[in-house]
């Protein structure tokens, strides 16, 4: 338990370890929808803490590395353009489109800008009205409120030079996806603590009872992973499936009404490829009708775009649970976070990207290896 | 990306029909909207994704988060220049030489 001291609360996280141990009497197989939850884990060495017969299966819920390249390719094309200002939040970066990324863009001249919130891109807009400003606006639940809001500002503010590029997904048809999968494995969920801060918990029981699988709501913090598997575990257990909520201090169960009204009201609904995945029914947001004129792709003529994938990369895999991240024959050797060939490698949440930054040196011949390999067999 | 931070509200005001906040993360103070939780008030905790406050949170937890968040090095992860994070990852020099935050954009 050599990471156990780099808890909150090492005590704590000792009970609920030994809870989860005394609890679980069988194989099961969870996944945490979050890539925020997967770096945790990777990182704190959760997964080993945990019994072996509990094994977490990592989700596709990593903004970043699911955007589609068509959309990357976009992105790369406007900001390649003069009179652009072309805005996003920092992780998409060294996100690889079809032969390069926004960082390389900026060094071939493109105006590329990184801002914390996508209210900075709009005060750029307004500072800068004879420049074209694209904001990147993608994300899960967590981030729409943000963006709707920012759409909705423009158009009050009658900011004509502003534009967003959007590729927005949602958490529970991609819950759908998995579970009708021919080769599912997942018997429960860890659902993503802030996209449910936004959205609540109501979407969830429906996919609970169909399913037949628990939903424990769960945090980013160890400690919160640990509850939330604990919660898990016991209802798996007890044959129960239920939505539970392990994190009440930032969850509650109506989510944010403000925050649905605003998505409501600049988004609807959508189909939306998810890379390396393809495309999930109704599982994104685009902009509504009465805000088209802000979308970037009406805005910007971007329909000669192609796309090419690696051939090596198996992040598609990785994302749907199938593979860990060290089962890809390019992980570590022809890709890596300094030569990317999928974006999770590349992303602060990316699953291939916590292997390579937590568990290279562990997986190599080290003990470890043998361990992986029997989780995943 | 889906990171939420906690931070403490300083100050609030209006602007340009939005409720606006200086929030206070360990150190790193941010413009803030509060239009989705209007009833947090100055001296309170909200957890923040991208410059907008989500959901009010107890002191207690939000020392806690930030204390882990400090120690992981996620806050400059977060607040950081993310040019220099890219650059030393790609191996490449940062686009700007030595001066970072030129292309941070700041809000005022």
């Amino acid at each position: 338990m050599k990471y156990i001291q780099e808890f909150n609360d090492p005590d704590l996280a000792r009970r609920l370890l030994e809870d989860i141990h005394a609890t679980a009497t069988r194989p099961w197989a969870m996944m945490e929808v979050c890539g925020g939850q997967t770096h945790s884990i990777i990182r704190h060495g959760i997964d080993q803490l945990l019994p072996d017969t509990v094994e977490l299966i990592h989700g596709p819920g990593c903004p970043v590395c699911v955007t589609p390249l068509e959309v990357i390719d976009k992105a790369l094309e406007i900001a390649s353009r003069p009179g652009v200002v072309f805005c996003s939040f920092g992780d998409m970066l060294r996100v690889p489109g079809t032969d390069r990324d926004l960082f390389r863009v900026r060094g071939e001249g493109g105006d590329v800008r990184v801002v914390y919130s996508p209210l900075d891109a709009l005060d750029i807009a307004r500072r800068n009205p004879d420049r074209q400003v694209v904001f990147f606006g993608i994300g899960f639940e967590t981030t729409a409120p943000a963006n709707a809001m920012t759409v909705h500002q423009a158009r009050r503010q009658g900011l004509r030079n502003f534009s967003l590029l959007v590729s927005h997904v949602r958490v529970p048809p991609a819950i759908e996806a998995i579970m009708d999968a021919p080769e599912c494995r997942v018997q429960a969920f860890l659902a993503a603590g802030h996209v449910c801060s936004v959205m609540g918990t109501t979407e969830y029981p429906s996919l609970a009872e169909r399913y037949r699988v628990p939903i424990v709501v769960t945090g980013f913090e160890p400690l919160d992973i640990l509850e939330g598997v604990r919660r898990v575990v016991r209802q798996l257990e007890r044959g129960e499936h239920r939505v539970e909520n392990a994190y009440p201090r930032a969850v509650r169960a109506e989510g944010n009404p403000g925050a649905l009204r605003m998505i409501e009201e600049v988004f609807e609904v959508s189909d939306r490829a998810w890379r390396g995945i393809g495309t999930i029914p109704r599982s994104g947001w685009r902009l509504a009708e009465a805000y088209r004129d802000f979308d970037a792709e009406y805005r910007f003529d971007v329909t000669g775009v192609r796309t090419r994938e690696s051939a090596l990369c198996r992040s598609g895999e990785v994302l749907q649970g199938l593979i860990k991240p060290n089962e890809c024959e390019a992980f570590g050797t022809t890709c890596t976070p300094r030569t990317p060939l999928g974006a999770t490698m590349v992303s602060s949440e990316g699953a291939c990207a916590a292997y390579y930054l937590y568990r290279r040196l562990a997986a190599a011949p080290a003990p470890a290896a043998p361990e992986e390999a029997s989780i995943v067999g | 990306m889906c990171l939420a931070v906690p931070g403490k509200v300083v100050s609030t005001e209006e602007r340009d029909g939005a409720r606006m906040a200086q929030v206070d993360f360990g150190g790193v103070l941010k413009t803030v909207c509060l239009d989705y939780v209007p009833e947090a008030r100055e001296g309170e905790y909200v957890i923040v994704h991208v410059g907008f406050a989500l959901q009010r949170l107890d002191e207690e937890s939000a020392r806690a988060s930030l204390d882990l968040f400090a120690r992981l090095g996620l806050m400059e992860e977060e607040f950081g220049d993310a040019w220099e994070r890219a650059a030393e990852e790609a191996g490449m020099p940062h686009p700007d030489g030595d001066t970072g935050d030129a292309t941070q954009e700041v809000v005022r």
